[in-house]
């Protein structure tokens, strides 16, 4: 089944200089060296822009990852690059970079859908933070990319505008939520993208699409113009094929922000020095007893005690701790975040924006904000609905709500205690490689497992990383490199060593080893 | 039992609170008159034009997030000292979940088991009498915007074709003031409304106009029997909520109405229902409202978007140190400095002119004379005029200039009020009406001596008799001049002069 491409402008008609083979070429360039060669003035934003266009236009029927494609704003956004680095100003890192955007924000002149019938037609009056600080890095934003409706699932099979398919193998999922952010980058459509995670929705369709992927610290990136799912768990970050792109747009989105109550005031890390550093000797690397075993992949296993292997042998002290409370992260996860999306979805009530349906002049304002949320909201986002209100129920909440913000406390002392032995915890990212799509549509608590070892740092707000680790049967699996709050740094330090090991020992990249399309 | 209605016979008021004892408790709403409102920066005009003070955020878009305004907090916190409250050294918002069109999140951003303000109190006096109020708490919340229902009858959406929303007062910030069922009278409740209003007044926090909804009271009612003597209390009755009184008046009739119609129920043994009721100036009822939200259960749990409220105690004290003299301090002191009785005072608050006499007095102007301009003329040209009396075009200085002309007897109290006129209608300052329209008594001068010798010629007989020592024989005289000088001079000033030329003073 394949769903409806709306927004989806034509960019087939455009025409390009950039030969075919140039195309290829410019596309499997990391950000860092697409904007070094642009800053070189060997290669033009424009160009790198065209080159994007061109090969989604050429794959995104296969991989469907965008929802909507701004050729003619990315293509004035590099134009406008090019103009200026030609009057020879100094631009910054990622100028001139394409990016694939998760359809989750806000931005001028695009529509935002989240994935959602319910928002069908809406074009936001502002942009996100992230968006306007995407837009003063000079980042190229090529559109929208597919998610799972609202953030919700782990397989990009909810969003209304129909699934995203993984490059590896267009028959499998792409992870999710943010799988359409995944898919573009691991399929050469962008070098960058941004992605949210709220249960590991950056990580888990990273760690199977063979890409990095970083969820912040809570508070260290803003949520202004970032739909809600959960708020006190949703965290926007980078999603890119190295460690240090990712640093690059980590660094380019986060900050503080006036218009985001919960970001916090510190300097952002020094999260791109430390990609390239490199050296990881003597750090105490903890491997979290509770994030392995029954129903874990023996592959996935296999391929994560390689990597602490490999973290032992560049200096790194190996040390296994216990987080006796995550096994309750999944129950807490489950009532906190239905609960607060429950709250945060009331406002889809056709009466401001977006889907109005069954307003025939009879019905009435309730029966027709019913009648809408009735064709609006896919399965998935009613289950969690209809959870959510049921647990913040009064009579329920102390039960429920209260008891899991409970766990959520007890999660955050497991991390400190554990944080009191180790520098970072690691785990695998994932329990399985990306699944058969339609595999686990009508099992929600199956599907809700690919999110087993990420939910933990989404409740204690810490960050969090997932990098390659290998592949299980031809399929791509990540390790989980964890780290206490406003500590990113130390996450890029071992990803970055740990990436640079893992590509030596291999001889190139593991996205290299994914079939051609 | 039959199926038939039961017929209650109503008591009277009298009657009704001799039995029972009426337990009254006010939920009050007032709009903050801060410059933006509670969660953005969008201003707070009153009467703009519908959805033009309004933007992502109190629109309520898909990822726009709150921010709390400084200035609400601080308001809210300056109401929670004036009102002896303890002020929370750690509090929350909460989300209050419901549908509602004029509700643009379908959630209001308020607070639940966390209020910023609690445990305080109010004194309310009635008759001379001290009433002491408990102020349960005092939490911080936003308002929603205002439906308008069109082509049906009187703006009910009971036969309305459709609803508009303005959502230009959505988000304006509010404080809910909720007090203890400490009221046994209706009149106790109107005066507590009555000195919360000149508190929030006093404390500038907000224009408190109960017509345009900044103050909003919800009155809570129920009865249980008075005890027999030595008896215990008996426990509280079932209770009403009447919604939305917008105005004093109405707050003590809907609760007298609330007493007579629960005690008619339960002479006839029924029961009172817990329900919110709507009450009707026009016809002084109280009926049952059709709930707004279908659910009762708001699914409060602590707002994720908004970090929690921690006032440290420097910020608390600088706000209790800058306290301004609060309005029961105000009316001690003026008793004490200014010689007016309470009933005075009250005369004054109850027209809405104390402030405004103060400052007369403070201009200069003589403490009886201050009032009485403000309270016998004044407050009726506003009420005339359908204002407040603050809200005149003449200022407490120009009035004080008028009581000192009176008082030099440059003016009489007529001519004062057509100084009034003048100012009132733009003329200038008192001084400049004066001279602009020829309004100066003529005191002494050849007209006015020439005018007397007039009269006294002209009336031989009166004269003769008040030669003879019968001096309130002069009246007449006095007329005559008053007709001649037309109105122009100062009675007291032409009697003396009168008597003075009869040589008999
Ligand atoms: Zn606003």
């Amino acid at each position: 089944m394949k769903g409806t491409r709306l927004h989806m402008t034509d960019v087939s008609g455009i025409s390009t200089p950039v030969e075919s083979a140039r195309t290829d070429d410019v596309v499997r360039l990391t950000a860092a060296a697409t904007a070094a060669a642009i800053a070189a003035g060997e290669l033009s934003a424009e160009e790198a822009t065209l080159a994007a266009l061109d090969r989604i236009a050429k794959v995104d029927d296969a991989v469907h990852a965008f929802l909507h494609v701004d050729a003619e704003g990315a293509l004035a956004t590099a134009r406008a690059v090019d103009a200026r680095r030609a009057a020879g100003e100094r631009l910054g890192p990622l100028a001139g970079v394409p990016l694939a955007l998760k359809d989750v924000f806000t931005a001028r002149g695009m529509p935002t859908t989240c994935g959602s019938r319910i928002l069908e037609g809406w074009r936001p009056p502002y942009d996100a933070t992230v968006v306007s600080r995407l837009r003063a890095a000079d980042v190229v934003i090529l559109g929208k990319v597919n998610m799972d409706e609202f953030a919700m699932g782990s397989s990009t099979e909810n969003s209304a505008y129909g699934p995203t398919r993984n490059p590896w193998d267009l028959t499998r999922i792409p992870g999710g939520s943010s799988g359409g952010s995944a898919a573009a980058v691991a399929a050469f459509e962008a070098p960058l993208s941004i992605g949210t995670d709220t249960g590991g929705s950056i990580r888990q369709p990273a760690a199977v699409c063979g890409l990095v992927g970083v969820k912040p610290t809570y508070g260290g990136v803003s949520r202004y113009g970032l739909v809600a799912f959960s708020s006190s768990l949703d965290q926007a970050g980078p999603i890119t094929r190295t460690v240090a792109d990712a640093a690059l747009l980590h660094a380019a989105i986060a900050g503080h922000d006036p218009l985001d109550s919960t970001s916090v005031e510190l300097p952002v890390p020094p999260v791109v020095e430390a990609a390239a550093r490199r050296d990881i000797r003597g750090m105490r690397v903890g491997v979290v007893r509770e994030l392995a075993g029954e129903g874990y992949d023996p592959g996935v296993q296999a391929a994560f005690d390689a990597a602490v292997a490999e973290l032992a042998g560049l200096g790194a002290e190996v040390v296994e701790v216990s987080c006796p409370h995550f096994t309750y992260a999944m129950a807490a996860y489950y009532l906190i975040a239905p609960s607060e999306c429950s709250s945060n979805l009331a406002r889809f009530d056709a009466m401001r924006f977006g889907l109005r349906a069954g307003d025939d002049g009879r019905a009435g304002a309730e029966e027709v904000m019913s009648r809408t949320r009735d064709v609006g909201f896919g399965a998935e986002v009613k289950r969690r609905v209809m959870l959510g209100t049921y647990a913040l129920s009064s009579g329920y909440y102390d039960a429920y709500y209260g008891q899991a913000q409970k766990v959520r406390t007890l999660i955050s002392r497991d991390f400190a205690a554990a944080y009191e032995q180790a520098d970072v915890l690691v785990s695998p990212t994932t329990p399985t490689p990306a699944f058969p799509i339609g595999d686990k549509v009508d099992d929600p608590v199956a599907m809700y497992l690919s999110d087993l070892c990420t939910i933990p740092s989404n409740l204690a707000g810490g960050p969090a990383m997932s990098l390659p680790s290998g592949l299980v049967a031809g399929l791509p699996v990540g390790i989980q490199i964890m780290a206490p709050a406003f500590a990113d740094d130390r996450l890029y330090l071992v990803g970055g060593a740990l990436e640079a090991a893992l590509d030596a020992r291999r001889g190139h990249a593991l996205l290299d080893e994914a079939p051609t399309l | 039992m039959s199926t038939s209605a039961p017929v209650i016979a109503t008591p009277s008021y009298e009657d009704a609170t001799a039995r029972y004892e009426a337990v009254i408790g006010l939920e009050t709403h007032v709009e903050l008159g801060t410059a933006s409102k509670m969660f953005c920066g969008c201003a707070t005009v009153f009467g703009a034009e519908p959805n033009t003070q309004v933007c992502p955020v109190c629109l309520g878009l898909p990822g726009a997030l709150p921010v709390v305004n400084e200035a609400a907090v601080r308001f809210a916190t300056l109401i929670g000292l004036a009102l002896n409250c303890t002020i929370a050294s750690w509090c929350r918002f909460a989300r209050k979940n419901y549908f509602y069109p004029d509700m643009p999140k379908n959630f209001q951003i308020s607070q639940y088991d966390e209020p910023l303000c609690s445990n305080g109190w109010l004194d309310v006096e009635v008759e001379g009498e001290i009433h002491r109020v408990g102020i349960t708490r005092v939490h911080l919340e936003e308002d929603t915007g205002k439906s308008l229902h069109v082509g049906g009858a009187t703006g009910r959406i009971h036969g309305a074709t459709h609803s508009l929303v303005d959502y230009n007062r959505a988000g304006i910030p509010l404080v809910e003031i909720v007090t203890e069922p400490d009221i046994r009278h209706p009149e106790v409740a109107r005066a507590y409304v009555d000195e919360l209003r000149e508190l929030c007044r006093a404390l500038a926090v907000s224009d408190v106009r109960m017509d345009q909804g900044s103050l909003r009271c919800d009155a809570n009612v129920s009865l249980r029997p008075r005890p027999a003597a030595g008896q215990p209390d008996a426990p509280f009755g079932t209770r009403s909520e009447t919604k939305n009184l917008n105005s004093l008046r109405s707050v003590e009739r809907a609760v007298r109405f609330e007493i007579v119609r629960q005690a008619a129920l339960l002479d006839a043994g029924e029961r009172v229902i817990q329900e919110t009721r709507h009450f009707d100036e026009a016809s002084g009822r109280t009926s049952s409202g059709r709930s707004k939200e279908e659910a009762t259960d708001y699914r409060y749990f602590p707002e994720p978007d908004l970090t929690p409220l921690a006032l440290t105690s420097e910020y608390v004290e600088a706000l209790r140190a800058v306290l301004p003299e609060l309005p029961a301090q105000r009316r001690a002191r003026l008793v004490a400095e200014l010689g007016y009785t309470a009933r005075e005072l009250q005369e004054m608050r109850n027209a809405g002119v104390l402030e405004l006499v103060e400052a007369t007095v403070a201009a200069g102007a003589s403490p009886a004379g201050a009032r009485k301009w403000w309270l016998n003329e004044l407050a009726r040209r506003a009420s005339d005029a359908g204002v407040e009396p603050r809200e005149l075009a003449i200022s407490p200085a120009q009035v004080a200039r008028i009581c000192e002309l009176v008082a030099e007897g440059k003016l009489t109290d007529a001519l004062g009020r057509k100084v009034v006129d003048g100012v009132l209608a733009g003329d200038g300052s008192p001084d400049e009406v004066v001279a602009a329209r020829g309004l100066a008594v003529v005191s002494d001068d050849s007209a006015l001596r020439d005018a007397v010798d007039a009269a006294i010629a002209g009336a031989p007989d009166i004269a003769d008799k008040v030669r003879g020592g019968k001096l309130n024989a002069v009246g007449p005289l006095v007329g005559t001049v008053m007709k001649t000088m037309r109105g122009q001079a100062d009675a007291a000033a032409v009697r003396r002069l009168l008597l003075e030329r009869l040589e008999v003073s």
